[in-house]
């Protein structure tokens, strides 16, 4: 169960880039199936190769941004599709990260990573090693809050708002697309390079299917808390992957297997999309809101009649 | 401090549904000046908007603003002189984002964007004075998200949004137009008390003939890519409604009689 937590907060930080493109952006972007792995073998490889592993995960970081990058020009600079730019990324990062790790698998077994200090603690897998993780999501929450609110972020949240308006204050839509895909991706391939390394290995198929768990945990944590404001939602999609990892140790207890995680990931967002339409949801929603406000109305009542 | 020099464009050349949008506009606005522009459906109002924000590009012509030559300029490098007001009352803010925001977002027109917070108290401060130049309350709602306003104080939002962060030109893209007569009235006379405040060069698109002639100093009628009439501000005070109507008719007349000697 701990162990579902801990990959739930690691899985947290992906789910945080999702949110840039998805929420705040409005841009469905797929380049994070591909992304995600490139962030891992640029890692692994590194430190494989003897590089610090802090130095190695900031290079992943990078590494994701590049991706990034590409769909942003792709979508603005060549006018294609966004979902298709995302999608032409991620197939393409396909064989960039085999060839980064010349092989479809590197293992990190005995290398110095991230996690390795933890492990050697053994503090992995108790309440020690949920606080650290839950403690850098909050400082990664933290920063993204930030930076939504100084006048670059801003401007970002107005592009995926309403274009034609920010762009008749001075700003390029296309730039600030370019951007937050660039900073998404480098937070999916952050989040890829230290599962990489708690799991102890890279392989070029730990993206696929990624996209439905950033979705799932954005969807899920949205449908759970109020969207007022930016940092409740931010911690909202923390608290969504954190759930989704739950969720699927629920189902492998129950006695599903591992290859059956893409259609629970898929029925799961399906839920967490349809549940909210659904009128009995709604009227217990409601009904939770409703409980306080008939006492304000009959004061009301009993002052106008007075 | 605008100027329009010889501005055409065809819409769809070579094909059956060709339309000349504009022929050959020429139009000089001097500094504080403040014109209103109107004409039938297609007579090219809108066009010469758009050109001027850079939404469209002309065939041939220039536009030049305050001496500098905008014509390649993409719409958002030229937004740092240009203030807009768009017909639909949603167009002009960001819904999700709350009334401090919007007003920050307008601030920062034309300047550079970067990691300093985007709503600062002094900044703040000088949001509720100019919200409170609107009188409508909203400078104690600033936490309010936009998209909660009715149609009437998000265009009015807009308005001060465009205008209060002093732009070179205004653009009003019939900004009364989809606001019911009442609040079509209100944002009528916050337009007159800003840019006579601010003296700002103003073009103003318009369907209504009588808020054409109520406001700005100067007014231009278009009809079939061409001003067909332009009146300074001591004509245009001596006109009405029908004065106009009539004008429009006889000109628009005077054309069709030309056609119809050619065939």
């Amino acid at each position: 169960m701990i162990t579902a937590v801990e990959l739930g907060l690691i899985y947290a930080i992906m789910a945080l880039g999702v949110y840039l493109t998805f929420r705040i952006l409005d841009f469905p972007d797929l380049t994070v199936d591909g992304s995600f792995t490139t962030g891992a073998a640029v890692a692994s490889v590194g430190i494989v190769n003897g590089m610090n592993p802090w130095l190695a995960t900031v290079l992943a970081f990078f590494a994701g941004m590049v991706a990034g990058v590409i769909t942003g020009l792709l979508h603005t600079k060549g006018k294609i599709d966004g979902l298709l730019a995302g999608i032409l990324t991620m197939i393409a990062l396909y064989s960039v990260n085999l060839r980064i790790m010349g092989k479809a698998n590197t293992p990190l077994l005995g290398e110095e990573t991230l996690i390795s200090p933890m492990r050697a603690a053994g503090i992995l897998g108790s309440a020690a090693s949920v606080a650290i993780l839950f403690g850098v999501c909050l400082v990664f929450v933290a920063a993204i809050v930030w930076f939504l609110h100084t006048e670059l972020g801003m401007a970002m949240r107005a592009t995926g708002d309403n274009q034609e308006m920010i762009r008749s204050f001075g700003v390029s839509t296309d730039n600030q697309k370019i951007l937050g895909l660039a900073l998404s991706n480098g937070l999916v391939a952050l989040s890829g390079a230290v599962i990489a390394q708690y799991q102890g290995f890279a392989d070029i198929g730990m993206g696929i299917g990624l996209i439905l768990i950033g979705l799932a945990s954005v969807i899920v944590g949205q449908a759970i808390f109020t969207q007022r404001y930016i940092w409740l939602a931010a911690i909202a999609v923390v608290f969504g992957a954190v759930i989704y990892r739950l969720v699927i140790q629920l189902a492998l207890s129950a006695g599903l297997e591992v290859n059956d995680m893409k259609l629970i990931s898929a029925v799961l967002v399906v839920v967490a999309l349809l549940l909210p339409k659904w009128k009995g949801f709604q009227k217990i929603v409601k009904s939770f809101k409703r409980t306080p406000t008939p006492v304000t109305e009959s004061k009301e009542e009993v002052r106008t009649n007075a | 401090m605008l100027e329009i020099k010889n501005l055409s464009r065809t819409f769809f050349p070579g094909t059956v549904n060709e339309r000349k949008a504009l022929r050959n506009i020429n139009l000089n606005l001097s500094d504080g000046e403040f014109v209103t522009v109107i004409g039938s459906n297609g007579a090219g109002k809108s066009t010469v908007l758009n050109m001027v924000a850079g939404k469209l590009q002309p065939d041939t012509g220039s536009v030049s603003i305050a001496g500098k030559n905008v014509t390649k300029m993409a719409d958002y490098s030229r937004a740092k002189y240009i203030g807009r007001v768009f017909q639909d009352p949603m167009a002009g803010t960001a819904p999700t984002m709350s009334i401090e925001e919007n007003m920050a977002l307008a601030y920062a027109r034309g300047r550079f964007r970067g990691l300093s917070l985007g709503v600062g108290s002094k900044r703040r401060e000088l949001f509720v004075e100019e919200l409170k130049s609107l009188e409508l309350g909203l400078e104690g709602r600033l936490k309010t998200k936009v998209g909660l306003l009715s149609g009437g104080q998000r265009q009015a939002l807009s308005l001060l949004m465009a205008t209060f962060s002093k732009p070179k030109i205004l653009l009003l893209d019939e900004h009364t137009a989809a606001l019911d007569p009442q609040r079509a009235a209100l944002v009528s006379r916050l337009t007159k008390e800003i840019v006579e405040r601010h003296q700002l060069t103003t073009l103003m698109v318009t369907h209504n003939m009588e808020q054409a002639l109520q406001l700005g100093t100067r007014l231009i009628m278009m009809h079939d890519g061409q001003i067909i009439l332009d009146l300074d501000q001591e004509e245009k005070s001596r006109m009405t409604v029908q004065d106009l109507l009539d004008e429009f008719s006889k000109i628009k007349g005077a054309q069709l009689d030309d056609k119809t000697m050619l065939q």
